[in-house]
Parts: structure tokens; sequence; C-alpha cells
């Protein structure tokens, strides 16, 4: 299976757990990813609060300059996608700013039909392209004893998702039961992070993050797991900070749902970007998944 | 807020959010319910809830609702836009106001524009973001003093490989830039 592959611009840094553990897992379960070549930041919320039209238009340029091999593009970032899937479908439906980015990309030699590429998200390829039996093949460590509470967070689920349910999405708990992982099953697993809330008003910022570690520490999660870098940069990054605000000690590891994909699978924990968390995951899963097991060197 | 067919649907200012919002015209089937901002992960820290607001769209309150904290707290979560019992795409409708109110320099006590200003200048300098730029420009020239709260995790991003100092440029940035002033000389949505 063959997709193109639009990474963000998190992924090249600030969540390079998330781009390795990505490209490790994709490769044990044959879905070749292809990184559109020169792509561009999808401008995340910041361009939508300016200027409608360039805010599509720097979206578009990606969809545009999608080899056309490709008629499906993943993207592991939730506002990535979103942006992505939002402009292609705004396109689709509306003829005057279909007209307006078209007029925009002509200034750069470019043009996009819209429908063109289809936009999804890696879990929903794992989930539904492949599905329980291909995934359930490649598992050579079950990840039995180890509590996991999903993350869904915003944009993926919401508003465009058509892989799962907005409010109470099930597609990650299922993947990771697949995997022997006892699921949490707690109420906040598609609320908000805060996303930039946390650069311009933490109290707000701090009190969103707060519930949801809260919540994870009451169903007495081991870990948290993400799907969107935002969500793990403010859980993660934030939780000393948000602990202190509140006068709560946390100590909850927030990774990347491909990250514990790939220990299941048996991959090298260094490969999978693990020890780039702040609130260091090795421990617990060395803990509960066995020392000499998890510790692939 | 249910107007009758073959009339003007409602105040000046509510055709004007409309106009800069595609798939606008839904917001003359508020119910005024308040599933939004009972839904809303910030409702409680909003001046006006988006159902208020959109009672007060209605009724022309145009300095009023440019002036509100509400689209500033609005954190593009989407929850009230899948319940909305009416479909109207209140997140999209948030964006609208937001950009009528930094056009027109209408907000307050608010650091969000400038976060999007320094965010997007970047992306049109590199074609890419800049995380360790957004975050130095935007702390320095907005609030310098949260920088000594930021540093120690700034620190601990950069020592566990997840900051880096040098900005990522993509080949063709001036394709981009070329796309991006066009679509500004183009102007405006919906």
């Amino acid at each position: 299976m063959k997709y193109a592959f639009y990474p963000g611009c998190s992924l090249e840094c600030s969540s390079a757990a998330y781009d390795r553990s990505v490209k490790a897992v994709a490769e044990v379960l044959g879905i070749e990813l292809v990184e559109i070549d020169d792509w561009n930041c999808c401008g995340a919320t910041e361009y939508f609060t300016q200027d409608e039209l360039v805010a599509c238009s720097v979206i578009a340029r990606n969809l545009a300059i999608v080899d056309r091999q490709f008629d499906q593009l993943v993207a592991p970032c939730a506002a990535c996608y979103l942006n992505l899937k939002k402009t292609d479908k705004l396109m689709a439906e509306n003829a005057k700013m279909n007209a307006g980015i078209n007029e925009a990309l002509a200034a750069g030699g470019l043009q996009y039909k819209p429908g063109t590429v289809r936009v999804r998200h890696l879990l929903d390829v794992i989930s539904t392209d492949l599905g329980e039996a291909a995934v359930k093949d490649k598992v050579v460590r079950p990840l039995t004893g180890l509590r996991v509470a999903p993350y869904y967070g915003c944009q993926v689920v919401r508003p465009l998702n058509g892989f799962d349910d907005p409010e109470y999405p099930m597609k990650l708990d299922e993947l990771f039961k697949w995997l022997g992982a006892e699921v949490v099953d707690y109420p906040v697993k598609a609320h908000c992070c805060g996303g930039h809330m946390t650069q311009i008003s933490e109290p707000q910022a701090f009190e969103l993050i707060r519930r949801l570690l809260q919540s994870a520490v009451d169903y007495e999660a081991d870990l948290i797991l993400c799907m969107c870098p935002m969500c793990q940069l403010n859980l993660d990054a934030y939780q000393g900070r948000v602990g202190g605000f509140f006068g709560v000690k946390f100590h909850m590891p927030i990774i990347f749902f491909t990250q514990l994909l790939g220990v299941a699978f048996g991959l090298d924990l260094d490969k999978l970007g693990f020890g780039k968390e702040l609130v260091a995951a090795k421990p617990v899963i060395q803990e509960k998944l066995g020392a000499a097991e998890a510790e692939a060197k | 807020m249910v107007t009758q067919h073959g009339q003007r649907r409602g105040s000046a200012f509510l055709e004007e959010v409309i106009e800069a919002t595609p798939g606008g015209e839904r917001i003359v089937h508020c119910l005024q319910c308040g599933s939004c901002g009972g839904s809303c992960p910030n409702g409680a820290d909003m001046e006006y809830t988006p159902r208020t607001l959109f009672a007060m769209i209605n009724a022309d309150h145009r300095e009023e609702v440019l002036a509100a904290n509400t689209m500033w707290f609005c954190v593009s979560c989407y929850f009230c836009t899948a319940r909305c019992p009416q479909n109207i795409p209140i997140t999209e409708i948030m964006y609208a106001l937001k950009r009528i109110s930094i056009r027109e320099k209408k907000y307050k006590g608010t650091d969000a524009p400038a976060l999007a200003r320094t965010f997007t200048n970047l992306v049109e300098k590199y074609g890419r973001s800049f995380e360790f730029g957004l975050a130095s420009r935007f702390y320095l020239f907005n609030k310098p003093l949260s920088m000594l709260k930021m540093g120690p995790m700034g620190l601990s991003l950069f020592t566990h490989g997840r900051m880096s100092l040098i900005p990522t440029k993509i080949r063709q940035v001036d394709q981009l830039q070329a796309i991006i002033a066009k679509a500004r000389e183009i102007g405006g949505a919906a």
C-alpha cells in the first residue's frame, strides 16, 4: 500500500519521536509513505485567524504538488490533517473559494482539482485499510499489563472525521486492545489540550491540561497515547508547570500512539524516539512489560 | 433568529458575518439553544458565549461583538460545531470574527493576533514553521517577563533534541510567496 506523506513541521524536530515511530511502524505494516517533495507548512490555525483565502491557498499548494501517482495522502498531525481535508472539501463545495484558490495557485504555476487527493489520518489507514488481523499478525510483544489512556484530542475526530465518532471515538481504543493492552475508558479522551492557549493565556490552558492529566491519573493509566504533536507537547512539556500551578504532582508519561505500537511490534525503543519525551516513559514500559524484553539492546 | 423567507436575513452585521464565513448562512437557523456555550471548554471565561454572540450579531451590536474576548478563547476544538443541532459552522464563524476584529484592530487584551502574525511571518519567510523563532520573537516582543518562566522548559526541550535553533527552508519559497501575494490581492472568503 502506497500513500503520499505529509509529515508537517512539528515532525521535523519537536515531535521527531512521532516521525521516527510513524516511519518505523509503517515499514513493519507494509505501508509505503512517500513524502511530498518540498511541502510547506499548513499554517495551523494562524492563517485562518487572518485571511481565509491565504490560509486555504497555503494549504492547497501541498495538495497541488502531490505526485499524480497518488490519490491518497497521509498526515499524522491533527492540525495538518484537518487543514488539508477542510480545504479540499471547501474547494469542492464552494465555487468562489475554489476559483480564488486556483487563481492564487496559478501565480505559482500550480492548480488543484478538489477531490483529486483523499486526505487520511494514519490511525484511519491502520484501522480501516489494514484492520485487526493484519495488525495482530505483526505483534511480537503483547502489551499485556500496561494500562493505556488513548487520547484523541480534537481535530482528527472533529469536525470532518469520516472514520470515527466525534464525541466518543473508539479506533485508538480498539487498536490497543488488539495489541493486548488494558485500555482505560476515561471521559475526556476527545477533549481539548488547550492548543495554542498555552502561549496566549496560561490559566485557561493549564486547566484544560490538568483535567486530562487528572482524569488519566484517576483512571489509573500508566501513560497517555497521543495522535497529535500539539497535544503531546502541551501534556508533556507543560506537565511540570501545570502541576506547580495547581499544587499537584503529576508524573504521567505522554507518548505518540505509534511509539507504543512499535513496542508491540518488537522494535527498538530508541528507534521509536523514546527518550525525547520530558516525562520519561521507558521506566513504566520496562516495569510493566519486563525490563529484559522492553530494552531491545 | 430564524427569519422569514423573502425578507432580509437580519442585521447588516449578520449579512457581513455570513459573507465572511464559508457556510456562514446557517447562522440564521440558530435556535438560541446554548449547546455551543455548554460544550465549550473555555465557555466559562468568555464574556459572551457563542449563543449570546449570535444574538448580538443579529441585533447589529457590531462594536461589542468585535471587541469581545469570545473568539480569542476559541481553541478550535470544534465541539460546538459537532454538537450544533442546526449544523452552524460555529468554529468557522469564530475565525471570521477574528479576521474582522484583526483587520479593524478591534481586539482587546489578547496576544493571539500577535502570535498569529509572528507565526505566519515565519512561514512566509521559510515555508515551514520555526518553533524556536516563533517562541523567542513572540515572547520577546509581547510578554518578555514570561521568558523567565518559559526558559527552563525551552532548555529542556532543547536538551531532549526537540528544539532546533535553525529554521528549515523549502526550496520553492518564492513560489509559495507568489501564491500568498496573489491570494492576499484577491482577498476575502466564502
